[in-house]
């Protein structure tokens, strides 16, 4: 269903004479930079809409001035990059950005990475013909990681327009600047464009939008990561360094699952210390958006490590001994590959909660879909998609690129949206106006599912149980309604004058009840929605759309009635047209549920990698022996995009490695990436070596890290579906175990720049009735928390992290996402 | 010069001329008449009389030849290129040097190192700065580089130390802030060329 790139929707465009092949529907300017053209452009952001704020990528096409980012190819559209009008246009443009922007290039923080100078220079700007007073602009701190320098600003409004077409938040915005008004005499002496750029320029400026002098937003940085000129910096990073003393170490996000390409920026820490430091992490922001985790979870690299002799030998003895080894996701395939060997040559078992849920989801998918793994990626569905439904993935919080995706599909896509969660969100509304949100009980997932069969499903192909079944829902109702009514009624009113009684009509509104029959949908009932309503807003929603996709998370993996939900997804992918996407739980969550047989519980003697354990391996510097970080080594991460990506060591590590164990158990190969190659090729993996790996994206934008797993389908009946089972719904107390945006684990929990505490997160109203701090009881343990309220969590439940592997939240909720519990005042 | 010339290499052969230093004494009479000659000479005593007269102007008229180093210093050309000096605004006393990182970019010997931050007036505070001497070239690009003038040359050519760290750090090498009215302006390279002025265009000001 996702749409093949074929030769017959290329169509061919001429670029200053020279013929090229570009995308029918494509913007002009990316089309150019797909083919290695090189046209001006400040404002533009590849994935988001236009702004139209630079106007300097004005192109002649077909002998008509356009903007490249605005205008699309047309077959045989005949481009000029540079006529002489342009060039003048585009001159009196970066001569008016350059007017009163501060001369202080020596101190910013661009260090030369500047747009406003490369395209100063570009242009031959040199001298200047215009002139107006300048406004003080005050530099301000919108966030605990966000500094913005507005006498920098050249409001291009990529950040705003990043905020709002990729991450979603919306939180910062243009405002009015108070400028003076522009000479009324440079209308007619000025080229046009130059004019109306400056005109708009003059009187705005960036702000948070909420009113605010504070963004209430993810803090992802992602605004920074886009601005041209040195006025969005981090806090933390403002006049630190420059650009170019950074090394850039390419690496992966290692927090989140989604993969996301990053750069680390390493130089030495100090004069006197020269071990070299992370000071930023950076992105190609044109190709890949990152999430908080990923921007400023860094320095989670373990410093203490050295080669200790006695903690390694008794390491070794641990893991002689030991009965289970317990890790999590965040581990490399290798890593996971070393493991699964130790299992397979000394019969340990490998505990991993955090994945053994999502693995045996992913099982019971593959024998019902007959697919391997899920059919579509968040790639291709904000490239693609108009239509996303998200069921149990709490999309702020879990999965930053499905949010972003989710997102970018409605601002771009001219999308709509369906939001099935239990937990509120005042966020996913503000995505797009159609964007319905079912804030469902516990539970019933699996209500969702037939929802989305009810509306989607090709009903030809359906099972008929499972029509009966859905049809059952559906009732006919008589409903008696109020409605006006204009009725005459005749009245006998005594004349006064004449004394007679006289018959007067009068018109009279009134409310009758009128009964009429509808057919009402009693799934959306059931999950919290207004049926009466959805009807018409559906139907809205359906209008013009052709491509449909469905993003599942970790509640359903951790749902009771797991094996159903995954035949239902099954059932939904064979009879709608409609593909899907999961959340690998984090990291490398899909990686480790690739390559290790995980068992059910943990028993014995246990080594725990970043875990508890009798023995603890630890990249924390907290366990009995050092091991790397995720920035420390070399190594591959499966992401949620089905890709194996690479990932490279950005700051020294002295210690000892899984692999020196291995040596010391089983036996091994010189080093860590020498396991690449070895990865299994029936579960997908290919057989090549780590330093063949690519690690670049394309000038369109294609992703060329590492390799995307091999998939297979296999063709397999409709699989039966029970029914929604409505008992296993939850009531009363709700913890729901879910971590803030940007904490995933104890690495971003280390890192300095992540200030999201270890608290019971719930709506202002909660978190107001439940005062400073709660114990949260569940049946096999309680955990004391602070209370913190969230703006945008409404409804009663809350949400309890899971960050910390010290506190053992996941053995409290067990095999569930959702438990009912007792929030005690403490 | 013509490319036929510049492309002979055999320098030393073409264009020197040979003087003329009589012939060598061959027999030992000749030897010693030559020693005799040369030291019985007139241009002896002309030389002891030299060295007399200014000894006598020395010591009586006061008009001394020498410098009494180390007392006293011959001054040095401004383009010379000792141990770097950082300078300080006359007005504010504020030292010049902005942390834009120019000099520790450009040096080829790689022994500029310096830490920067953001301070209280949100300005670029330069917290650390080291140059390391015993990698130092002195071949002047930093100063040449620098876009404030903030880091020159000093005429300080005596690198003697017990350690060379005493003169590296950026305390060492500023200008003490109660010697501000010694600090000379840097006309070494770098230094604004005297016809600056005709150099600069105009930006337009409407206020």
């Amino acid at each position: 269903m996702s749409e093949v790139q074929t030769v017959d929707n290329m169509i061919s465009i001429t670029i200053d004479g020279t013929e090229f092949k570009a995308k029918e529907g494509e913007y002009i300017l990316n089309a150019a930079r797909a083919n290695d053209i090189f046209i001006p452009a400040i404002c533009y952001l590849t994935r988001c809409s236009p702004t139209l704020a630079c106007r300097i990528c004005l192109v002649e096409a077909d002998g008509k001035q356009v903007y490249a980012c605005n205008a699309k190819v047309k077959e045989g559209m005949e481009i000029t990059v540079d006529t002489p009008n342009i060039l003048e246009e585009r001159r009196a443009i970066m001569e008016v950005y350059d007017v009163n922007h501060p001369l202080q290039c020596g101190v910013c923080d661009k260090s030369g990475e500047c747009e406003l100078q490369n395209y100063t220079l570009e242009l031959g700007v040199d001298s200047q013909s215009y002139m107006i007073p300048d406004t003080k602009r005050e530099t301000t701190n919108w966030s605990s990681v966000l500094h913005y320098d507005a006498g920098l600003c050249i409001v291009c409004e990529r950040c705003t327009t990043v905020c709002k077409d990729m991450i979603g938040d919306s939180a910062i915005t243009t405002v009015k600047r108070g400028g003076a008004e522009l000479d009324k005499s440079y209308k007619d002496s000025m080229p046009k464009d130059a004019y109306s750029m400056w005109n708009k320029l003059q009187k705005s400026v960036i702000a948070p939008s909420n009113g605010t002098g504070e963004t209430n937003c993810s803090d992802c940085g992602e605004c920074a990561a886009v601005c041209p000129v040195g006025a969005l910096v981090s806090r933390d990073f403002v006049y630190t360094s420059n650009a170019w003393d950074l090394k850039r170490v390419p690496a992966v996000a290692a927090h989140s699952s989604d993969g996301a390409q990053i750069y680390y920026e390493v130089k030495p820490t100090s004069i006197e210390d020269r071990t070299e430091k992370i000071y930023r992490v950076t992105n190609e922001w044109n190709y890949v958006s990152l999430d908080g985790s990923a921007r400023f979870a860094y320095d989670f690299q373990n410093t203490t490590a050295s080669k200790d002799e006695v903690a390694f030998d008794s390491a070794v003895e641990a893991l002689k001994k030991a009965e289970t080894i317990r890790f999590n996701s965040m581990i490399t395939n290798e890593e996971a590959l070393m493991l699964q060997t130790l299992k397979e040559k000394m019969g340990v078992k490998l505990y991993n909660p955090e994945v053994k849920a999502f693995q045996t989801f992913l099982n019971y998918y593959e024998a019902a879909s007959g697919n391997s793994l899920w059919t579509t990626d968040t790639d291709t569905i904000m490239k693609n998609s108009d239509f996303v439904i998200a069921i149990g993935c709490a999309l702020r919080n879990d999965a930053p690129a499905m949010k972003y995706a989710f997102n970018n599909v409605q601002k771009l896509n001219k999308g709509a949206g369906l939001y099935f969660h239990p937990v509120g969100d005042t966020l996913i509304p503000t995505f797009g106006k159609t964007v319905e949100v079912f804030n469902h009980k516990v539970g019933l997932e699996e209500a969702a599912l037939y929802l989305v069969l009810d509306l989607f499903a090709d009903k030809e192909k359906l099972p008929e149980d499972v029509k009966s079944y859905i049809d059952s829902f559906k009732k006919s109702e008589t409903k008696t309604i109020k409605e006006k009514e204009v009725k005459t009624v005749k009245e006998m009113v005594l004349n006064e004058e004449t004394g007679e009684e006289e018959e007067v009509s009068k018109k009279v509104t009134e409310m009758v009840d009128k009964e009429i029959t509808v057919v009402t949908n009693g799934l959306v009932d059931l999950l919290g929605g207004d049926a009466s309503k959805f009807d018409a807003a559906f139907e809205k929603m359906m209008k013009k759309k052709e491509s449909f996709s469905m993003m599942l998370g970790e509640d359903l993996y951790y749902h009771n009635k797991a094996e159903n939900i995954a035949k239902l997804v099954a059932l939904v992918e064979a009879t709608c047209d409609i593909d899907v996407v999961m959340t690998p739980p984090k990291s490398n969550a899909l990686g480790v549920a690739l390559l290790c047989e995980l068992d059910e519980a943990q028993s014995g003697y246990t080594v725990g990698y970043n875990e508890n354990g009798d023995f603890k391996l630890s990249a924390l510097g907290t366990g009995d022996l050092d091991m790397p970080a995720m920035n420390q080594q070399e190594g591959t991460l499966t992401s949620m995009n089905k890709r194996v990506l690479p990932t490279n060591a950005a700051v020294e590590y002295n210690g000892y490695e899984l692999n020196d164990l291995m040596k010391a158990l089983v036996g091994a190969p010189e080093l860590t990436i020498d396991w690449t190659e070895q990865l299994p090729t029936d579960r997908g993996f290919k057989a090549i070596a780590f330093d063949d790996l690519p690690n670049s994206f394309e000038n369109d934008g294609t992703d060329n890290r590492g390799y995307r797993l091999e998939t297979s389908n296999v063709e397999t009946e409709l699989p039966e579906v029970e029914k929604c089972d409505e008992d296993a719904v939850l009531d009363g107390e709700i913890a729901y175990r879910c971590n803030p945006a940007r904490q995933f684990n104890d690495f971003t929990d280390k890192s300095h720049e992540i200030f999201e505490t270890f608290s019971l997160y719930a709506s202002t109203a909660k978190a107001e009735s439940l005062g400073d701090k709660v114990e949260v009881v569940f049946d096999n343990g309680s955990i004391t928390l602070d209370v913190v309220a969230d703006e945008k969590i409404t409804g009663d439940i809350v949400k309890v992290p899971d960050f910390k592997a010290a506190e053992g939240v996941y053995d409290l909720f067990g095999a569930s996402r959702y438990k009912t519990v007792t929030l005690r005042k403490v | 010069m013509s490319l036929e010339q510049f492309k002979n290499r055999n320098v030393g052969v073409q264009s020197y001329k040979t003087l003329d230093v009589g012939t060598t004494p061959e027999t030992g009479m000749e030897k010693f008449t030559q020693v005799v000659k040369r030291s019985v000479k007139g241009e002896l005593f002309v030389g002891l009389w030299v060295v007399m007269k200014r000894m006598l102007q020395a010591l009586f008229q006061n008009d001394m030849h020498t410098v009494k180093y180390p007392f006293e210093k011959l001054p040095i050309s401004p383009r010379y290129r000792a141990i770097h000096e950082m300078l300080r605004l006359l007005e504010s006393g504020h030292y010049r040097c902005i942390g834009c990182g120019l000099c520790e970019k450009i040096c080829i010997s790689n022994c500029i190192a310096m830490e920067t931050r953001y301070d209280e007036n949100q300005r670029k505070e330069v917290t650390e700065y080291t140059i390391n001497f015993g990698r130092c070239i002195f071949c002047g690009y930093c100063a040449e580089v620098c876009p404030e003038l903030a880091i020159v040359h000093g005429p300080r050519y005596e690198n003697a130390s017990e350690q060379r760290a005493s003169f590296s750090l950026f305390e060492d090498m500023l200008t003490p802030i109660d010697k501000l009215n010694l600090q000379q302006e840097y006309d070494g390279f770098g230094a604004v060329s005297p016809n600056a002025d005709n150099n600069i265009k105009q930006t337009p000001l409407a206020y």
